[in-house]
């Protein structure tokens, strides 16, 4: 069963709730970092770099050969190119086509347009994923290089190579409710929305439950930082949404310091090894899965 | 018009926080919201006026005419976002895997499909002649530590205070180009008198993030105290400095991490970056915020020190590089 951690705003507890559920998983599982744009995931699971896997994912960018190019010859020629692309990725400069990577989808349409064929494309890395266990936990990492713009090959290629296992698998989500959220809980079973006790953490999840009822995704809430007593609008949008609440992870210094310091609470101290555990049992009984 | 940007990388740093006191603090006139992915800004204000709101058109979506689709695949067959597939003899369309180049539509030998508009989101822009409004009226509370420092000087004698803010549609893409609708509104319509914009970012570091550095005179970022946080600011650091823009950097609930609150100025410090001053937690910033109010109105240690992280970038901002 899959089962994917999601927040709408950062900061809420994804990567606290996937790393220490995937580690009380009893036997074996795989942890998927979606978060490719800051994966942090890969800093809780520690390995010698070495004993990664590690596959480079790339990008098909158009790259113009000016001496073929129409414009070159006559200004007035063509910018069939540049007309087509609705990213505005292509642009006339003088007499070349000049390409702008960062906002470039790889569409692959100039290259069909072009009368010249003086388009070409050329594969550029924008990524990598790892693959590597540590204990019984699977990692699978995607990490996008910086100064790219867009992650979802890389998110697409981890959630492939997480298909073909039967394993319990959790997924750490980016934040927000957009395109690669929507891409990272695609093959979900279950979803969990972490939030946190404020207006901006309410709204946001708020947000992300409307994503999720419209994918038709069962899923429940984890109130993290949670304080007894103390004013949670997290908590009432749950009740006037009758959202289920899983667990209410408690504010707590320790749990907090062990994160802050990339070590899984669950393996330091029993009392959260029992709460994850609990957690996790919930989500099987609710599921009615394996896990 | 000088533009600071507040981002972090990581998210739930405290960016929106900053953001809010810098205009309290500022008595900024003109402000944005480019998180278009999970806005939060406004809701920092409850008295809001109502909003000029325009639809957002992201790419478009084709449109698949099935009395003349003859299901030939040759759309499916050139679609790299695997939007669109063959199903009972008609071409399909995604609307949500698909990312909207329109390629399907020149290549369809049929001309059986046309790209047609699609609303993604929407822009609000919100302008008021009263700066009450966004709470700029009235004293920022004094709190009891002796260094805080007051920022109120040389108010503009301004026509109008302008929020510009939007919302994407859930599952979107392309949030990039509404970040730069979001500046361009503010830019329109800010008044010309102005000399300071605040601008909340996003978490992250892709499209909707470099969309939102482009123009700008400098950003600022609230590092997070921990070993995750340390990570995407080095990632944020790395894409911002590929802009040119000027970096100052800043950590906020410094206390609860000092050894890698220390990490972070020793990365600044080797990177050449400013490193402001250290924000302590403080459970008034909770407060203020579950009750739409600037951390600087309430008070309290946090507040003093965005004081001072404010009075910082200010020198930066306007200084000459």
């Amino acid at each position: 069963m899959i089962v994917a951690v999601l927040s709408g705003k950062g900061g809420t507890g994804k990567t606290l709730v996937s790393v220490n559920l995937a580690s009380v998983v009893e036997g074996d599982s795989i942890y998927v970092d979606c978060d490719v744009e800051e994966p942090n995931g890969h800093l809780y699971f520690r390995t010698e770099e070495s004993d990664k896997n590690v596959e480079t994912i790339s990008r098909l960018y158009p790259v113009v050969d000016s001496s073929k190019c129409l414009l070159s010859q006559n200004k007035d020629a063509c910018a069939k190119c540049v007309d087509f692309c609705r990213f505005n990725a292509l642009a006339r400069v003088g007499e070349r086509v000049q390409v702008f990577d960062q906002v470039c989808h790889s569409c692959g349409g100039c290259y069909i347009v072009c009368p010249a064929r003086a388009i070409t494309e050329e594969a550029r890395p924008i990524g990598h994923v790892y693959d590597y266990k540590v204990g019984n936990t699977r990692v699978l990492s995607g990490q996008m290089q910086t100064k790219q713009a867009f992650g979802i090959p890389i998110i697409a290629k981890i959630l492939e190579m997480a298909k073909g296992s039967t394993l319990p698998t959790i997924i750490d989500c980016p934040p927000g409710s957009a395109c690669t959220v929507m891409e990272s809980i695609k093959d979900a079973d279950f979803c969990i929305v972490v939030a946190e006790p404020s207006v901006f953490g309410a709204h946001n999840m708020k947000m992300v439950v409307q994503l999720l009822r419209l994918f038709e995704k069962p899923f429940a809430a984890i109130l993290n930082k949670y304080v007894e007593g103390a004013e949670n609008p997290s908590e009432t949008l749950c009740e006037e949404e009758n959202i289920e609440v899983l667990h209410r992870i408690p504010f707590d210094v320790q749990i907090a310091h062990y994160h802050s310091e990339a070590r899984i609470a669950a393996e330091e101290e029993d009392r959260f090894k029992e709460m994850f555990e609990s957690i996790l049992k919930r989500i099987t009984r609710r599921f009615g899965g394996e896990m | 018009m000088k533009k600071l940007l507040i981002l972090s990388g990581k998210g739930g740093t405290g960016k929106t926080t900053l953001a809010g006191a810098f205009v309290r603090l500022g008595r900024v006139g003109a402000f944005a919201d480019c998180d278009v992915d999970a806005p939060n800004l406004h809701l920092l204000y409850l008295d809001l006026p109502t909003p000029k709101t325009s639809d957002y058109y992201g790419m478009g979506v084709p449109e698949i005419d099935t009395s003349i689709c003859n299901g030939c695949g040759i759309c499916e067959a050139h679609c790299r976002f695997h939007a669109i597939e063959v199903q009972k003899g008609y071409a399909y369309c995604d609307s949500f895997a698909c990312e909207g180049c329109g390629l399907c539509e020149y290549v369809c030998p049929q001309h059986a499909i046309k790209m047609k508009p699609n609303v993604a989101g929407r822009t609000m822009l919100f302008t008021s002649t009263k700066e009450n409004v966004f709470g700029m009226e009235g004293e920022i509370s004094n709190s009891n530590s002796n260094d805080a420092i007051i920022i109120m000087d040389n108010p503009v004698e301004r026509s109008r205070v302008v929020f510009s803010s939007a919302e994407l549609k859930m599952g979107s893409g392309t949030s990039g180009k509404l970040v730069s609708e979001v500046k361009k509104n503010l830019n329109d319509s800010a008044d010309e008198k102005e000399t300071l914009a605040i601008i909340d970012g996003s978490p992250g570091i892709g499209c909707p993030v470099i969309a939102s550095i482009t123009g700008m005179d400098m950003v600022l970022i609230v590092a997070e105290p921990s070993i995750s946080g340390i990570s995407d600011m080095q990632r944020l650091v790395d894409t911002a400095a590929f802009f040119g823009v000027r970096i100052a950097i800043c950590v906020n609930k410094a206390d609860t991490n000092p050894q890698r609150t220390e990490d972070v100025r020793i990365f600044a410090d080797s990177h050449n970056i400013p490193f402001l001053a250290c924000i302590p937690y403080d459970e008034n910033v909770l407060v203020a915020t579950n009750s739409g109010k600037s951390i600087v109105d309430l008070g309290g240690l946090a507040a003093d020190a965005i004081k001072t992280i404010f009075s910082q970038v200010k020198e930066y901002v306007f200084m000459e590089r």
